[in-house]
This record gives C-alpha cells, sequence and structure tokens, in this order.
C-alpha cells in the first residue's frame, strides 16, 4: 500500500492527465498550424506531477525548453498556456515567448528556457534570495539529462551546494540528450552519482512510476525546506514521441524501444496501482480525465478566440 | 548546370574537405545519428564515422574550448554550435582564447578551426533561437566572419574556411537551408574578403549580407517596376571585409544603403555606413540609409516578429524614400 493517500494520489493522477492531455491537444493544433516548436514530453508525466503535488504555492519552479508538464503540474492554467502556444495577447507571454517560455509569476512559477541548462544557475539565485529572506519556500529547477553536461548545471550546483540553499533539482533523464544516449555523453551510469561531486544527495527514482516519485519527492522537500538542500532527484523516464514535432525521433532508436517504455506508460500505471489498491474506481479516473477533456474544449477555443497582439505591441516590455 | 540547396552546397564542402584532408573533423551537438539540427551533416556519419563525426555533450563551451585544443596540435575542427544563440556560452572560448592565442604568443601558434553555427528569424523560434549576433564576433580582432547568402558561396566560402589557418565564425541562416542555386560539379573555392555583386545597378547600392541578399534582390525586383535600378552588393564575409567592391559601387550609383537582419543599433551594418561616410562621403548625394531589424528581441508571435525583422517591403520603401519617389 503506497504511503501516501489517495486523495493526494489522485491529484496526481490528474496533474499527469492534464499534461497528457494538454500535449496531446497541442500537438494536434500544432499540425494544423500553430507556429514555431513544441517540444512534448509525452511519457514523462509523473516526475512533474509527482514532484509538485507536494509544493506549496509560496515554492518556486523554473524550467526547460520541454516545459509544458512541470508548469502544468505547478498550477498554471491550460487555456493562458494554450493561448500562448497560438501566439495570442491572451497567452501567458503576450504570444511574445511561445511553448519554449511560459511563465506565471502569480504562481511562483518563474519560466522556462530555450538555453539547456540555463535555469539551474537562476534557480541558484532563487534560493539565494529565499533564504536571506528567511523564508522556508523553497526553489525547484526541472531540467533534463542532457543539461547536466552544461557548464551552467555545475556551477549552478556547485554554488547551491557551497551555500547550502533550499533548491530541489529535478533531473528528467528521458535517457536522452536529444538524439545522443546518455552512455555517449556520460560515463556513469546514474545521472544521481553527479551530485557526488558537490557534496550533496544525489537520488534515483523511477520516473514512470508517480508513486515512487511522490514518495521520494515528498522527503527531498521537506529536507530543502528544513535547510538540508539542495538536492539532486533524477527520475528515468522516457519521452515516447520525437524531439519536437519536427523529429519523428527514428534515426537515433529503434522503434522496439519506444514500444517497451510505452508499455510503462506512467498514467496507466498509476490507473493500475490506485485501482488495485482500491484507492480509486476506474469511474472515478474516467471522470477525472472527461473533465480534463473538457478543460481543453475550453482552453483551445478560448486560444482560438483570443484577439492576436497587435504588431506595434512587439517594442512593449523590452524594459521596466 | 545542376541545382544545390545551400544545407546541401555546405554538406559537399564538409565532405570534400574531410576526404581532401584527414585533419578535418567535426564536432557539435546532435551532428551524426541526427545529421544535425538543420540537417547538414546528414548522412556524413555513414560515411566518416563516429571518430570525425562527433556527437559532444551539450556543452558549448567545451566544444569552442576543445575545437581550439585539436586546433593547436595538428587537427583542422570543424566545431557547431547548433544556435548563435548559444554561442555566448562558448563566448569566453571564442573571444578571449580562440581569437587571442595567436596574439597573446607572438605569433607562435595558428588556430585552423571553423564555428560553424547559424542564426536569423522567421521561423517563429522565439526570443532564444532566433538572433543575429554576427556583429559581437566582428567586433574581435583575431576572428574572420563569414556569411553566406546562397548555396554557390556558402560552398566555396566553407571549403576557404576549412583550409584557413584562422579561426573562423561561419553563420549560416537557417531560412536558407532549403534555397538552391547552380552550383557546379568541379572543385571551386571563394577568398575570404571579397564580395560579390549580386545585381548590377546605377540608381542605388545595397550592401548587405545573409539573407538580407534576397530580400535586397527581391526589393531590386519591385523597384525596377518603379524605374530605380539597384545594385546589390554581397559583403559575403564581414572579416576581412571587401572594403574596394563597397566603395566603388557607392562611387557609381552615388547612394549607399545598408541592409542587416540585426538589430538596428550597434549592428554591423552600423560599421559599413561609417566607412562609407569615412571614404565614399564626397561620392554620395543622399544621406546613407540603414535597413535592420528593430531594437527588441525576436517575437515568438510570427506578425510581430514580421514587425521587427527587416524585409523586401521595407527595403523598397526606404529606396523609394531615398530616390525622393
Ligand atoms: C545551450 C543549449 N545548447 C543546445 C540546445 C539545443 N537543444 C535543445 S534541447 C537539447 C537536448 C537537451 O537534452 P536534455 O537536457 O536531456 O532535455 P530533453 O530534450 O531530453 O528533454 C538540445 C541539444 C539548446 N537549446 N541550448
Ligand atoms: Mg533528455
Amino acid at each position: 500500500m503506497p504511503e501516501i493517500d489517495a486523495a493526494k494520489l489522485k491529484e496526481i493522477y490528474t496533474s499527469m492527465v492534464k499534461i497528457r492531455f494538454f500535449e496531446e491537444r497541442a500537438i494536434i493544433e500544432y499540425r494544423k498550424g500553430l507556429p514555431g516548436f513544441i517540444h512534448a514530453s509525452i511519457g514523462q508525466e509523473a516526475i512533474p506531477a509527482g514532484v509538485c503535488a507536494f509544493l506549496r504555492e509560496d515554492d518556486y519552479t523554473i524550467t526547460t525548453h520541454r516545459g509544458h508538464g512541470d508548469i502544468i503540474a505547478k498550477g498554471a492554467q491550460l487555456d493562458r498556456m494554450m493561448a500562448e502556444l497560438f501566439a495570442k495577447k491572451t497567452g501567458y507571454c503576450k504570444g511574445k515567448g511561445g511553448s519554449m517560455h511560459i511563465a506565471d509569476v502569480d504562481r511562483n512559477i518563474l519560466g522556462a528556457t530555450g538555453i539547456v541548462g540555463d535555469g539551474i544557475p537562476i534557480a541558484a539565485g532563487v534560493g539565494t534570495a529565499l533564504k536571506m529572506q528567511g523564508l522556508d519556500s523553497i526553489m525547484v529547477a526541472f531540467f533534463g539529462d542532457g543539461a547536466t553536461n552544461s557548464g551552467a548545471f555545475h556551477e549552478g550546483m556547485g554554488l547551491a551546494a557551497a551555500w547550502y540553499l533550499p533548491v530541489l533539482f529535478v533531473c528528467q533523464n528521458n535517457l536522452y540528450q536529444q538524439s545522443t544516449p546518455t552512455r555517449d555523453y556520460c560515463r556513469l551510469t546514474d545521472i544521481a552519482d553527479r551530485a557526488k561531486g558537490y557534496g550533496i544527495p544525489g537520488i534515483t527514482v523511477d520516473g514512470n512510476d508517480a508513486i515512487a516519485v511522490a514518495e521520494v519527492a515528498r522527503e527531498a522537500i521537506e529536507k530543502c525546506r528544513k535547510g538540508e538542500g539542495p538536492i539532486l532527484i533524477v527520475g528515468n523516464t522516457y519521452r515516447t514521441v520525437g524531439h519536437h514535432m519536427g523529429d519523428p525521433g527514428t534515426s537515433y532508436r529503434s522503434k522496439e524501444e519506444v514500444e517497451e517504455w510505452k508499455k510503462k506508460d506512467p498514467i496507466k500505471r498509476l490507473r493500475q496501482q490506485l485501482v488495485q489498491n482500491k484507492m480509486a474506481t476506474d469511474a472515478e479516473l474516467d471522470e477525472i480525465e472527461n473533465n480534463v477533456l473538457r478543460e481543453l474544449d475550453e482552453a483551445v477555443k478560448f486560444a482560438q478566440e483570443s484577439p492576436e497582439p497587435t504588431p506595434e505591441e512587439a517594442l512593449e516590455d523590452i524594459y521596466a | 548546370m545542376r541545382e544545390l540547396t545551400y544545407r546541401e552546397a555546405l554538406r559537399e564542402a564538409l565532405r570534400e574537405e574531410m576526404k581532401r584532408d584527414p585533419k578535418v573533423f567535426m564536432m557539435g551537438e546532435e551532428i551524426a545519428e541526427y545529421g544535425g539540427s538543420y540537417k547538414v551533416s546528414q548522412g556524413l556519419l555513414e560515411e566518416f564515422g563516429h571518430e570525425r563525426i562527433r556527437n559532444t555533450p551539450l556543452a558549448e563551451a567545451a566544444i569552442a574550448g576543445a575545437a581550439l585544443g585539436a586546433s593547436l596540435v595538428g587537427m583542422r575542427p570543424v566545431a557547431e554550435i547548433m544556435y548563435i544563440d548559444f554561442s555566448f556560452i562558448a563566448a569566453d572560448q571564442i573571444i578571449n582564447q580562440i581569437a587571442k592565442l595567436r596574439y597573446m604568443t607572438g605569433g607562435m601558434v595558428k588556430v585552423p578551426m571553423v564555428m560553424r553555427t547559424q542564426g536569423g528569424g522567421g521561423v517563429a523560434a522565439g526570443p532564444h533561437h532566433s538572433q543575429s549576433l554576427e556583429a559581437i564576433f566582428a567586433h574581435i580582432p583575431g576572428l574572420f566572419v563569414v556569411m553566406p547568402s546562397n548555396a554557390y558561396d556558402a560552398k566555396g566560402l566553407l571549403k576557404t574556411s576549412i583550409r584557413e589557418d584562422n579561426p573562423v565564425i561561419f553563420i549560416e541562416h537557417k531560412k536558407l537551408y532549403g534555397e538552391s542555386c547552380p552550383v557546379p560539379e568541379e572543385e571551386y573555392t571563394i577568398p575570404l574578403g571579397k564580395g560579390d555583386i549580386k545585381r548590377e545597378g546605377n540608381d542605388i547600392s545595397i550592401i548587405t549580407y545573409s539573407r538580407c541578399v534576397n530580400f535586397a534582390l527581391e526589393a531590386a525586383e519591385e523597384l525596377a517596376k518603379d524605374g530605380v535600378d539597384v545594385e546589390v552588393v554581397d559583403i559575403r564575409t564581414l572579416k576581412p571585409l571587401d572594403e574596394a567592391i563597397i566603395l566603388s559601387s557607392v562611387q557609381k550609383t552615388g547612394k549607399a544603403m545598408v541592409v542587416y537582419e540585426a538589430c538596428r543599433t550597434g549592428g554591423f551594418g552600423a560599421e559599413i555606413a561609417a566607412l562609407i561616410g569615412e571614404k565614399a562621403f564626397d561620392y554620395l548625394d543622399a544621406p546613407i540609409r540603414r535597413v535592420a531589424s528593430l531594437d527588441s528581441p525576436v517575437s515568438f508571435n510570427p506578425r510581430q516578429e514580421q514587425y521587427i525583422l527587416v524585409n523586401p517591403e521595407k527595403i523598397q520603401a526606404a529606396a523609394l524614400e531615398m530616390m525622393g519617389k
């Protein structure tokens, strides 16, 4: 029996479904002609959902190019996110950022970066400020396995460790840096071992097992809040779609590998666990899904019906 | 003559130079199986293997620094930074090491390396994937900066850059990869520091480079209908700069417009304008005109992106104004 109660797990399930359905819908809309790039995180939902379930509203997050999930899990509105993908004025960034740059500062979601790794030192800075102000909020930085190669990762991690900052580093290890498999860029078999270099805990978890993620995250978050940070969590997972919509994802990995991982779908898995442990019924979970689908219909409608920003508004927001 | 796309021409240059010289190798993110983000190196892994088509960790400073290191001891690396926007992570190595090592050692070393990257907007890639940052590299003594506008030039200039004993920042444009033009089968190279007149005309000189050459040519077609005869000068390399071709064109037409996709303030076009002001002032019968992108990050919203970026219509309108039409 999981240590986490049914209500929390259903919250996590809802969050995962939101992420999945949001991205599936975004892909459909993208194929109909949305601009730019979309990096979907399909298959990786358990990590943001499991981590954010234990964050408070006054905790902060930052994420990366594949950030929809992290942003949704922290509570961002699907309609304003969708409007951003549609480059509309009602989007979170007034259409200026797009999929790769969504932020919701009111919800302490400090944004997403197209420069892989750049969120990590920023997170260290947020942690510094939280500590200096005597707050007990924590900071969570989400990033991919490839980002752990960047200087920004090592420098940010080093600083956060040296200053004992309340920062949780969450690496979504989907086994590829775009197309390059872990073994081709890193001698460690376990990316969490990178934490050893900074004298901080590094924990590996099955990133497709929402319950396992939630258990690890709950404890790590408590520790960071008590001043025992920073901590690195590495969730091993897989994106079952291409790197972005332009990538079929076939030149660097086999169909069999993708199919194997599809079988480990984290949403199906949590559903099974919930139903088997009699923590939820299929009907209840179906209803959650139907509600999310309705919310998404409304989000798309909102995005479609929202006005475009004017061209001239492009020149606003450059300076305060 | 057969036509090649810009992408194919670059790939052919890489292939030919790798065959010609075993010291040449490539390194960069996702360049092997994936073939590079814009597929320039597609197929080269099969031909040359992982030893010479090296996928790197996501670590731009390491890519730049390692290219420098390899160039010091007998290799000729062609390093790729996927987007010029990421080159700032490598900028310390590029600006403080790659550009200056020869100078700092009193000429003891050579740095025969190429840093290939691509920039520019037009694909709604947002503020982190759309910038034009060439001016920053052109500002640094010790670097050459090459920005080809078509497939023919791309191939010839890349081959020369690879054979060059100085570090070359080779900046492609993401909107040009699919554009084609005639490229001969026979081997050729194009020297650095030689501009090219892409269209002859007598009324106004448009001096430009990279994708803006196409914009200028498009505008020139329209302007011809209004009786304005435009000359388009493609400088092709920002450093070394072919001053002579710029000055002689301006001397002929008496009117100079400089066009570039980067933000207006501090863009490389400002340097060209200053050059014309200093060395061809007496030939000018109108103020020099700059047509560039607005001083803004590049918005994701496509209409705003169009509003910010330079385009043929803006060039045309400015030319008509200069001609008093
Ligand atoms: C500094 C930087 N280098 C390269 C890129 C291009 N790029 C975008 S995502 C990516 C792979 C990142 O891998 P990882 O951190 O594992 O994240 P994933 O895409 O797998 O979620 C690369 C190379 C970038 N955006 N920023
Ligand atoms: Mg990855």
